[in-house]
């Protein structure tokens, strides 16, 4: 009944989509916000050189911003093409949020992104500036929206299911809006896009000033990043920190899957810093353990245990149990919306019909599944330890780099002693990949770490797919692969091409009279 | 409190006037990517041609992004049935429509005449093709699309791609792009100097006069040569969506039923008509502004006259017509669509307002002359 061809490339296809989709995002949500405040700079001083600033950002801003609207126009149809299911199931209550981000800030972000670029005289300083700040906010609104809708996939509140309609639909807007699990990721996702941006200038500019090249716009521009980048950093791992708080009240698989906790230890917890996740044993060889402080991280407490997998497996196995019955009535209901005692049943066990359902997967009617298929479905809860359990570190290590090189970066910038560290603009420069890897990893841990559920306990993600034949999601993904891909070179190019011209180089400003190292450069 | 049904109602007009909303905006630009290669000779008339949308086509494809939100949010079933069932067609209107964010930024981004070239053709792919395949997709509304539910109520879909361009559907995507070509010309009439204002007025006229004879075409099909549908019983306004309660029935020309019990409806589409003619004559007479403003007449009348021909279906079924989705039964919830009410009623004025106040700030003609004016680096 369940096409495992079109689940598989559906879900390849989503992955790729959303993950070169979120190339352009942060950068576009960082870039947006260092443009307001370099163009915030121009507009308090009257320096010509922060206008300069501000519009040779603008240029690589536009770049980047094409890539983000062109591939988002993807994401916003991708549901109903490939996931017709999931969309006819959570419709109800995903699509608001949506629909919301259009009206109420893609349409800010978008209609006043052409004044940005073409407003420049037509405008006072001050109202391009307003211009500028309104698509710095809808860009950052616009991520709010996509958060929320996203974390109700993790922590699916507000809604219950009618069997009238064979869905899911909103009891409380103002639950799925006030969702703890948005408000981290808003925080800690636009946190991580400002240092893409951030890095982005810090090592452009630590290339321009390694070439002896546009010193003065450099220096400004890096001092802007080293500060703003510094802020963001810190609130990028203090408020991810927040994020694994909250996922151990509703997601606690995620948890012991990043920590590779495979059995409950008794309080509190230790972390493990380094090890190998082994699946087949359900055992961490060489492991490096902190103790105390998942416990510590995770319960903010030094008594509660943090759950391990096998404990969850157990709890994952009772509510299947609780989650056929939930199917059975609600067959029952299908065929006679009156009968009393089907909806007493029901309403007792609908909480866990996402357990149910997990069963599809091995067999048509979940009441005929054999204990080895309610194990085996019990065991599928468990997302893929050594892939979260490696992301996981990768990404806080890389945010913890962040705050050491923008802090050193600050340090710098404070005594205007830039050139004379090499090493450092080194440094800056080879980091300018690692925010989108920390950015991308960030997905992966969140979005595979969800598995097998496409919303957390009441949907799984292979029920979600459309009926589509395979062949034309692997039409459509190779498609992708290779318009994605001449896209990309593409962009690469222009961007390395812009950035390799130079302010200097662009044959539009005079080119300052060899502008001296020092700070009393207008 | 606005019942059930007023609020389903209510939501089939929201989603008439955002459709109204991306032809009348999106729709110009669309029209100039079609028409610019044509209408510019040489590479400063080009770029004149596409200035002229090139800071507001950003702001007006939002229309489109937003048409997609508010379908998925009020109509989920649509959403779920339409663009899973016209799968390759989606993925040929996305790849499409990905070409013009694209092909707007980076086109000026290099001074050689083969690289400006290949994104003058991505720019007419991405204005024409979408054009063009959403008139087919509105045809295949009228012809009904082969598709049903499943025991799990998933939508499947039993036809194929070419399935989709048969003779109908394909008028109809000619009626839509002769519809956004006159429209894109009017604009571009009215926003660039001449000589392109006078080739652009030129091949406006052409598209009026395309689009009259199209669309009373199409309306002869609709009244001789294809089935419509009504519903016979079983949908009730204030139940629960359900789309395998109702009954339907198939008769020849019956999506002209609306039209002979409301007889003043054919306004509609006669305004359709004579907006196109007039819009074509004040384009011969050097009037743009008012054949602009007649030829978005021309949009929305054209847009609301197969709305009214298929109401209350959204999505006909060719194979289970009795499965086919109307606004009675592919709606979300009273609370989501109250609730999606309120935000479109706080936000939409808000935007149109900031809309309003972008293309006042852009007023005025794009001459060659003007293209020199200091907008920055590029």
């Amino acid at each position: 009944m369940i096409d495992f061809d079109v689940v598989s490339l559906s879900r390849l296809q989503f992955a790729l989509t959303a993950l070169y989709h979120f190339l352009f995002v942060p950068l576009t949500l960082g870039l947006s916000m260092i443009l307001l405040i370099m163009e915030a700079v121009y507009v308090m001083t009257g320096r010509e050189i922060w206008r300069r600033m501000t519009q040779f950002w603008g240029l690589l801003f536009g770049i980047n911003f094409a890539m983000g609207v062109a591939t988002g126009i993807t994401m916003e149809f991708q549901f109903g093409t490939n996931w017709a299911y999931y969309s006819h199931y959570v419709g109800d209550i995903f699509g608001a949020p949506l629909a919301i981000e259009g009206l109420m800030a893609f349409f800010l972000e978008a209609t006043f992104v052409g004044l940005f670029f073409f407003g420049w005289q037509r405008l006072s300083r001050l109202a391009h500036l307003v211009v500028t700040g309104l698509v710095a906010l809808g860009s950052s609104l616009s991520a709010l929206w996509i958060l929320i809708a996203n974390a109700w996939m993790q922590n699916p509140v507000g809604a219950h299911f009618n069997y009238r309609t064979m869905r899911m639909e909103l009891a409380s807007f103002a639950d799925v809006l006030l969702n703890p699990v948005a408000q981290a990721k808003f925080v800690h996702t636009v946190a991580a896009g400002y240092v893409v941006g951030s890095v982005f200038v810090l090592a452009i500019s630590a290339w321009y000033l390694l070439r002896g090249r546009n010193a003065a716009l450099a220096k400004r521009s890096m001092a802007v990043a080293a500060s703003f980048g510094l802020a963001c950093a810190l609130s990028v791992v203090v408020l991810g920190d927040e994020s694994g708080y909250l996922a151990s009240a509703n997601q606690k698989m995620k948890v012991a899957a990043i920590e590779a906790e495979w059995h409950t230890e008794p309080p509190p917890a230790g972390f493990t810093l380094f090890g190998f996740p082994d699946v087949k044993t359900r055992t961490t060889h060489m492991a490096l353990t902190v103790p105390w402080l998942l416990g510590l991280i995770a319960t903010r407490s030094v008594d509660e245990p943090v759950e391990g997998i096998d404990d969850l497996v157990a709890q994952a196995r009772a509510r299947i149990a609780s989650g056929i019955e939930a199917h059975r009535a609600l067959q029952e209901l299908r065929s006679n919306p009156q009968d009393p005692v089907a909806r007493t049943r029901f309403e007792a066990h609908q909480a866990d019909l996402g357990y149910g359902l997990l069963l599809l997967r091995y067999v048509r009617n979940p009441a005929d599944a054999t204990p080895q298929q309610v194990s085996a479905a019990a065991w599928s809860t468990v997302p893929d330890v050594p892939v979260l359990f490696w992301c996981f570190r990768l990404m806080v290590a890389l945010g913890l780099f962040f705050i050491a090189l923008f802090a050193v970066a600050f340090y710098l910038s404070t005594r205007h002693r830039y050139e004379q560290s090499r090493a450092f603009l080194r440094l800056a420069l080879a980091s300018l990949p690692l925010p989108w890897i920390a950015a991308e990893l960030g997905w992966v841990v969140a979005e595979y770490g969800r598995q097998p559920w496409a919303i957390d306990g009441v949907l799984p993600t292979f029920l979600g797919v459309s009926t589509v034949p395979a062949g034309n999601v692997a039409a459509s993904l190779a498609g992708f692969i290779v318009f994605y891909s001449a896209l990309a070179v593409v962009e690469v190019y222009l961007m390395v091409r812009t950035i390799g011209r130079g302010p200097d180089g662009l044959g539009y400003w005079p080119v300052a009279a060899a502008a001296p190292p020092g700070r009393a450069q207008p | 409190m606005i019942d059930y049904e007023a609020l389903r109602v209510i939501w089939w007009l929201l989603l008439g006037a955002l459709l109204i909303g991306f032809a009348v905006t999106d729709g110009f630009d669309l029209g100039v990517g079609t028409i610019f290669r044509f209408v510019g000779r040489g590479e400063a008339e080009r770029r004149a041609l596409l200035e002229s949308v090139e800071p507001v086509w950003e702001g007006n494809q939002v229309w489109f992004i937003l048409g997609g939100g508010a379908v998925f949010a009020a109509w989920p079933l649509l959403y779920a049935a339409s663009f899973s069932n016209l799968y390759l067609a989606m993925f040929l209107v996305l790849i499409a429509l990905i070409l013009r964010p694209v092909g707007f930024s980076f086109r000026n981004r290099i001074a050689d005449a083969r690289w400006r070239k290949l994104w003058d053709w991505a720019l007419f792919v991405g204005g024409a093709v979408p054009a063009l395949l959403f008139g087919v997709a509105f045809g295949n509304l009228f012809l009904g699309v082969a598709f049903h539910f499943d025991a799990l109520m998933r939508p499947v879909y039993s036809g194929d791609f070419l399935h989709l361009l048969q003779p109908f559907a394909l008028l109809a995507g000619l009626v839509s792009l002769a519809m956004l070509t006159l429209h894109g010309a009017s604009y571009a009439a009215l926003k660039v100097a001449d000589p392109m204002a006078s080739r652009a007025s030129a091949a406006g006229r052409a598209a009026a006069i395309a689009f009259v004879i199209l669309f009373v075409a199409a309306g002869a099909w609709v009244a001789f040569g294809i089935d419509g549908q009504r519903i016979a019983g079983g949908a009730d306004p204030l139940a629960p969506s359900d789309p395998l309660a109702k009954v339907v029935t198939v008769a020849r020309g019956a999506w002209l039923g609306n039209y002979r019990s409301h007889a003043l409806l054919w306004l509609v589409p006669a305004v359709a008509v004579l907006a196109a003619a007039a819009a074509g004559a004040l384009l011969g007479a050097r009037r743009a502004a008012a054949a602009f403003v007649c030829s978005a007449v021309t949009q929305a009348a054209t847009i609301l006259t197969a709305g009214i021909a298929l109401y209350p279906f959204l999505m006909p079924s060719s194979t289970n017509p009795g499965q086919g989705l109307t606004i009675w039964d592919a709606s979300s919830s009273a609370k989501t669509l109250r609730i999606m009410l309120v935000a479109v009623i706080v936000f939409l004025p808000i935007v149109l307002a900031y809309t309003a106040w972008v293309f006042r700030v852009l007023r005025g003609r794009i001459t060659l002359e003007s293209l020199a004016r200091d907008d920055g680096p590029y």
